[in-house]
């Protein structure tokens, strides 16, 4: 493993405004295309479940930004709905976050209690989410208990596992370093277990959110009376089809934007991780 | 056996875990620090997924199930694969069409459901069509990546013999992806089964898992058999994945040694 | 300060074992700059592992400053020989230096002092706030010796650390530790596989056999300092020394082939 004298990670430059955008377009470009062919073909199909994207953006506006300027043109309905959704959508993803990852790190520092543990874990895993709304709203009836519930047990698994192998493979010699130094217990935990396990960590967590989003709409389609799964149920019993489509867009976009809030995060905290595997 | 080698054997290990598991609800049961009436005791639920495993209705139930999983699977499989492979091998057509995937993909599956219900009368199209929905993202993209993780240098030296395109993505970038696309039809084959058992609880219908648990809810000692059919829709899905899983390693037992993965 | 009896391991046990160790007896005097060299594979790295408390060994005793070794003992520090896995790449090059040294009970100003002080010597000053993957690996080498500097060890082991960068910074870094020896008279202990480098830097060095390792002779290095790197290995008593572990290490390599 000789290395050349001189050799260290470059730092890159920032590209310009005009190029950024030139790529932008570059990549971009099938996107508008791809809604004017999906106005255009819904209109000839004259589909009254496939509504044109015009019809949407007006069903969504008559929903939802008919209020004030103040409050960013948000209706009352947006106001009654949003926020609870949004709220037991992080609610649910952080309290599993934090479930996954202590769970996770003791049974991947402890083989002889993983031993123990596995198969329920696994058992645990296997069962569909959705099974437990039955179940759950028999026990605790329809409501954000139950919801949170539902959202936190779907979605604590992938923390878990990613944690346990995170926490499970940490490099020997960051491990044997830790011990020659006489690390205390506490620090090795913080300072060479927990940051040594954080990409497998992040990305656990990345799974739980996408599972988390599927989990808070599907709850709210069943047991719940608000919420955007809620209206998304409102508009399938009232025959809207331009509502159910505008509740998806807002799913996707809500979708899309935990995604990338994610994802920017992420490189802010693992940014050592991907230089540091870069130059090796 | 001493203690030491007891805590070696994983088997019993997890043998333990679990009976131990399932002795303290029972206790808590009995003891009075659950309320049955709310919470069945484990032994009357243990007696009902006994049953359950002879119970004609709902093995009907459960075939019905696997039937829409089984059937949404191929068609994504014989869709998808064949999409991913054209789009992996067409880097600009991916590049085009990539921005797409980031915006459909998050569009959770579940919430087109509603939509099915309104397009699809026959319950066994609804369940198929949403399983497809959402069962390409993970076969898609698992094909298209997997594919352009094929090693260059082998296309080269098939190139370097005289084979064309065609023949590399046949006897190269084909057996290269192969494990690729294997781990994404296990990713689906979970989703798969958690969309079709949510379309069952949301589209209502006569038959599949979720079917039976609507009926049991409405019956006095329903919970029990609603709490014994969710563990045999664990155990399912523990089989389902174990089978792929030992299938998988069956098959690419070289792309495991070389590429050191346990997973 | 540093003594080893009969130091003897063997991983596993039954017909597979391999024994690694056959009876090391070993004493170091304070200052003493020792070298260990023999030939690939003869459980050089097992000795270290032992001595650093990483193992415990299946028979035999180490005793350092009067304390039989049984876990990590507090005065010790190791240099690995890959750095890239050594350092924290998590952590600034003044973090990585300044943690360990929480253990000596000192505070935050103390210990920012100590790092810096140790990354003067390595001659790092101005990469205290830079990781260590923005390094080059004959630097992220010398952020580990500052590490193992910083923490004042009485004795400082180091497994074959200047293996992994090329010739160039391997002379230099020979160098510094030289001179970090005489600064702090410190006691180090140095496994190496090249013979040159063990007669260059060490005041005695320790040839051992192929396993179970023994020692096989133990030559005093009596050149006269200071060493430099172009003069010192021109020195007739250099090339004889250097001749003579040569002779006794290929012995071992020749013999281990013979007997493969």
């Amino acid at each position: 493993m000789k290395r050349p004298g001189s050799h260290a990670a470059p730092r890159a430059a920032s590209p310009s405004g005009s190029r950024v955008f030139l790529r932008a377009v570059l990549r971009l470009w099938l996107v508008p295309v791809a809604l004017v062919l999906w106005e255009a073909g819904t209109r000839a199909a004259a589909n009254p479940y496939f509504p044109p994207p015009t019809t949407i953006v007006v069903r969504m506006r008559d929903m939802w930004l008919t209020g004030p300027a103040s409050r960013l043109w948000l209706s009352d309905s947006a106001l009654e709905n949003f926020p609870p959704s949004l709220g037991r959508l992080f609610a649910g993803w952080a309290i599993a976050g934090v479930i996954g990852i202590l769970l996770g790190v003791m049974l991947g520092r402890s083989v002889v209690l993983a031993r123990f543990v596995d198969p329920l874990v696994h058992f645990g895993r296997a069962i569909p989410p959705p099974m437990l709304l039955p179940l759950l709203i028999a026990l605790m009836s329809i409501g954000t208990q139950m919801q949170l519930t539902t959202i936190v047990f779907g979605v604590v698994w992938p923390v878990l596992l990613n944690t346990v192998d995170g926490a499970r493979y940490v490099d020997r010699q960051h491990v044997e370093t830790a011990r020659v130094f006489g690390f205390s217990r506490g620090q090795r935990l913080w300072r060479v277990i927990l940051p040594s396990s954080m990409p497998k960590i992040f990305a656990g967590l990345r799974l739980s959110l996408s599972l988390a989003l599927i989990l808070m709409v599907i709850s709210e389609l069943v047991g719940s009376t608000n919420g955007i799964g809620f209206q998304l149920r409102a508009a399938e019993r009232a025959f809207d089809p331009p509502g159910l489509w505008g509740a998806l867009v807002v799913l996707g976009l809500l979708g899309y934007a935990l995604n990338l809030a994610f994802f920017t995060v992420e490189r802010r905290v693992l940014s050592w991780h991907r230089a540091a595997k870069q130059t090796t | 056996m001493t203690g030491r080698a007891l805590a070696g054997n994983k088997v019993l290990c997890g043998a333990l875990g679990i009976a131990g598991l399932l002795l303290v609800m029972e206790a808590a049961g009995r003891a009075g620090l659950v309320d049955p009436a709310v919470l069945p005791l484990t032994s009357t639920i243990l007696t009902r997924v006994a049953e359950l495993a002879v119970d004609g209705e709902f093995l009907a139930n459960v075939g019905a199930t696997m039937t829409a999983w089984g059937l949404g699977l191929l068609l994504t499989v014989a869709v998808t694969v064949p999409l991913g492979l054209l789009l992996g091998s067409l880097p600009k057509l991916e590049t085009a069409v990539r921005p797409l995937i980031e915006f459909l993909r998050p569009i959770p599956s579940v919430a087109l459901i509603p939509l099915a219900i309104l397009i699809f009368p026959d319950r066994l199209d609804l369940k198929i069509a949403v399983i497809f929905y959402a069962s390409c993202w993970p076969v898609l993209i698992n094909t298209m990546y997997g594919l352009q993780d094929v090693d260059p240098v082998a296309k080269e030296t098939l190139r370097s013999f005289g084979f064309g395109p065609l023949a590399v993505l046949w006897r190269v970038s084909l057996p290269s992806t192969a494990p690729f696309i294997a781990t994404g039809v296990r990713l689906a084959g979970g989703i798969a089964l958690i969309l079709a058992i949510s379309a069952e609880l949301l589209a209502g219908g006569s038959d599949g898992i979720g079917a039976y648990v609507i009926k049991a809810g409405s019956s006095p000692d329903g919970l029990e058999f609603i709490i014994a059919a969710t563990m045999w829709a664990g155990i399912l899905g523990v089989v389902t994945n174990s089978l792929f899983i030992g299938t998988e390693r069956r098959l690419f037992r070289w792309h495991a040694a070389r590429a050191g993965v346990t997973r | 300060m540093l003594e080893i009896s009969n130091l003897t391991h063997t991983y596993g046990s039954g017909p597979s074992a391999h024994n690694a160790l056959g009876g090391i007896d070993l004493r170091v005097a304070e200052g003493e700059l020792v070298c260990i060299v023999g030939p690939s594979g003869c459980g050089k790295s097992t000795l270290l592992r032992s001595i650093a408390g990483l193992l415990r060994p299946t028979g035999g005793q180490v005793v350092l400053n009067g304390t039989p070794v049984a876990q990590t003992p507090d005065d010790l520090a190791v240099v690995f020989q890959d750095y890239s896995r050594s350092l924290f790449p998590w952590m600034s090059v003044a973090d990585n230096i300044s943690l360990p040294l929480r253990r000596k009970g000192q505070g935050k100003k103390e210990r920012v002092r100590s790092a810096m002080e140790a990354l003067e010597q390595v001659g790092l000053a101005d990469a205290a706030g830079k990781y260590p993957w923005e390094l080059s690996g004959g630097m992220q080498q010398r952020v580990s010796i500052a590490r193992a500097l910083a923490y004042r060890p009485s004795l400082m082991l180091m497994d074959e650390p200047f293996g992994s960068v090329d010739a160039q910074t391997r002379e230099d870094l020979e160098d510094l530790t030289l001179r970090v020896r005489g600064h702090h008279n410190m006691t180090i202990l140095l496994i190496t596989h090249d013979i040159d480098e063990s007669v260059y830097v060490g005041d005695r060095v320790v040839v051992l056999s192929k396993a179970p390792a023994r020692v096989v002779e133990d030559l005093r290095v009596d050149l006269p300092g200071p060493r430099d790197q172009i003069s010192t290995r021109e020195h007739p008593d250099f090339v004889r020394l250097r001749a003579e572990v040569g002779r006794l290490v290929r012995g071992m390599r020749t013999s281990q082939a013979s007997a493969s």
